[in-house]
Parts: structure tokens; sequence; C-alpha cells
């Protein structure tokens, strides 16, 4: 009775505060967004011949995010019947955009007008009780900024 | 020293290749991060802790390849790539690599 009671507790608390947490979160990415769309991040390779710029750096941006109780729980759910992992999706979503954020902060604050060749990398941080238990994840964007 | 993940920089000469430079680090985690990101484990969120940890060992990986690049003696190093593994279920490998070449221009 009393692990049900803690269960309960613990689904209830990852339901409001990890809605809490999200809506807040993709505010936040929106508006962030809108304020840094004027340094493009450009995913291409080789840049064009005629952008000559007087300085080139290494930006980067990370962030690790990690998933509420209660969608953990859904997920595991899901897990039984198979289909899209909505609660996951929404956590990478959020994760990807962050660290893309991040990176062309650190562009901007370096008064750079483009980042060339953005490159995400994510990796799934184990917490090391269960072997399945996505518990958290990484991801790092990084990319060439391009000042001049 | 350049760090670029370009193959070409625009208006530089690549003179000479002076082949492949890496760093790594491996980095455990202290036990009060860890019980932070067991309490954000149940609201959800950014664990600040994990997030600062990585980026220092990160920027420590990228400091061992520069240094390796400063010994060949190069001023550059190009298409830098970075990668990510856990080792144990304690502790992560963040690896950088990259040519190390001499630019000119």
């Amino acid at each position: 009775m009393a692990d049900l009671i803690i269960f309960l507790t613990l689904l209830a608390l990852g339901y409001f505060f990890g809605r809490l947490a999200e809506s807040r979160h993709y505010r936040s990415i929106i508006k962030r967004e809108k304020a840094l769309a004027r340094i493009p991040a450009i995913a291409s390779k080789i840049p064009s011949p005629d952008l000559k710029p007087q300085q080139t750096v290494l930006v980067t941006g990370s962030v690790v995010i990690s998933v509420d109780y209660f969608k953990r729980f859904l997920a595991g759910l899901r897990n039984l019947v198979g289909g899209r992992v909505k609660s996951y999706e929404s956590l990478v979503d959020r994760a990807r955009r962050e660290a893309v954020l991040r990176m062309k902060d650190q562009a901007r604050v370096k008064g750079a007008s483009l980042v060339f060749n953005v490159k995400l990398e994510t990796s799934s941080i184990s917490q090391g009780r269960r072997e399945n238990s996505i518990g958290s994840i990484e991801v790092l964007a990084y990319g060439t900024a391009f000042i001049n | 020293m350049l760090l670029t993940n370009l193959e070409i920089v625009p208006g530089h000469r690549i003179v000479k290749h002076l082949g492949l430079v890496q760093g790594s680090s491996v980095r455990a985690k202290h036990v009060g991060r860890d019980f932070m990101a067991g309490l954000k484990n149940i609201f959800g969120g950014e664990l600040k802790g994990y997030t600062e940890l990585l980026q220092e060992s990160r920027q420590e990986a990228v400091d061992r390849m520069q240094e390796q690049a400063r010994a060949v003696g190069a001023n550059a190093v190009l298409n830098i790539r970075f990668s990510t593994s856990s080792v144990t279920a304690g502790a992560a490998e963040l690896f950088a690599y990259g040519t190390a070449v001499v630019l000119e221009g």
C-alpha cells in the first residue's frame, strides 16, 4: 500500500512539474529563436567562395535534459503496444533546439553573422540502475562561426 | 591556434598536412550531482550540473587536442569532430579529433 502511495505521488509530481517545466521551456525557446533568427545556422560543408570572413571560430552549445517520472511511465506503457513515443519526442526536440540556441548565442557574443557546418550529436546518459532506462539525454551542437 | 570544423578555411591556404590529432577526457560525476539528477528525474528539466560537467570535460579534450597540434608544429586544426561514449554507468568519455595543418595567408 505504501509503495502504491509513493508511486502515485511521484506520478502526480512528475505530471504537474514536468508539464510546467516543459511549457516554460518551450516559451523560452520560441522567444530566443525569434531573437536569434538573424544568425542562420547552416548545415552545408563548403562555404560559398564569396564569403570572406575575417575570422572563424568554433562555437559549441550543449544541454542535458531529463524526462519526468510521468512521461517515463507513459513511455513504459507505450513499449507494450508500440507506436510513437510522444513523450520522448518532445524531450529530444527541446534538447536539440536548446543546444542550437546556445551555440547561436555563443556566436552572437563573438559577433558572428552566421554559423557554418552545424553538426548535432545526441547521446543518452545512463543512470546505471536499469539497462533500458533512458533517463536523460545530452545534445551537443557545434559549428564554425564566421565573423566579418 | 585556429580551430574549426570546416575542411577548408576561406581566405587561407593549407601549406602542410600534419595528420590526425586527438584529445580525450573521461569524467565521473560526484555524488551530490547524482543526487540532484535523481530529483530531476522525477520533475523533469535540465540537469545543469551535468551540462557543466560535460562542457568542462569537452573543453579539456579540446585543450589536449590543441596541445598535441602545437607539439607537431601546426597553427590550425581543421575538420574537428566531437564524440561521446559512456564507458561505465558513472562515467563518460568525451573525445575530440581533427586534422592538424599549417595555414598560410
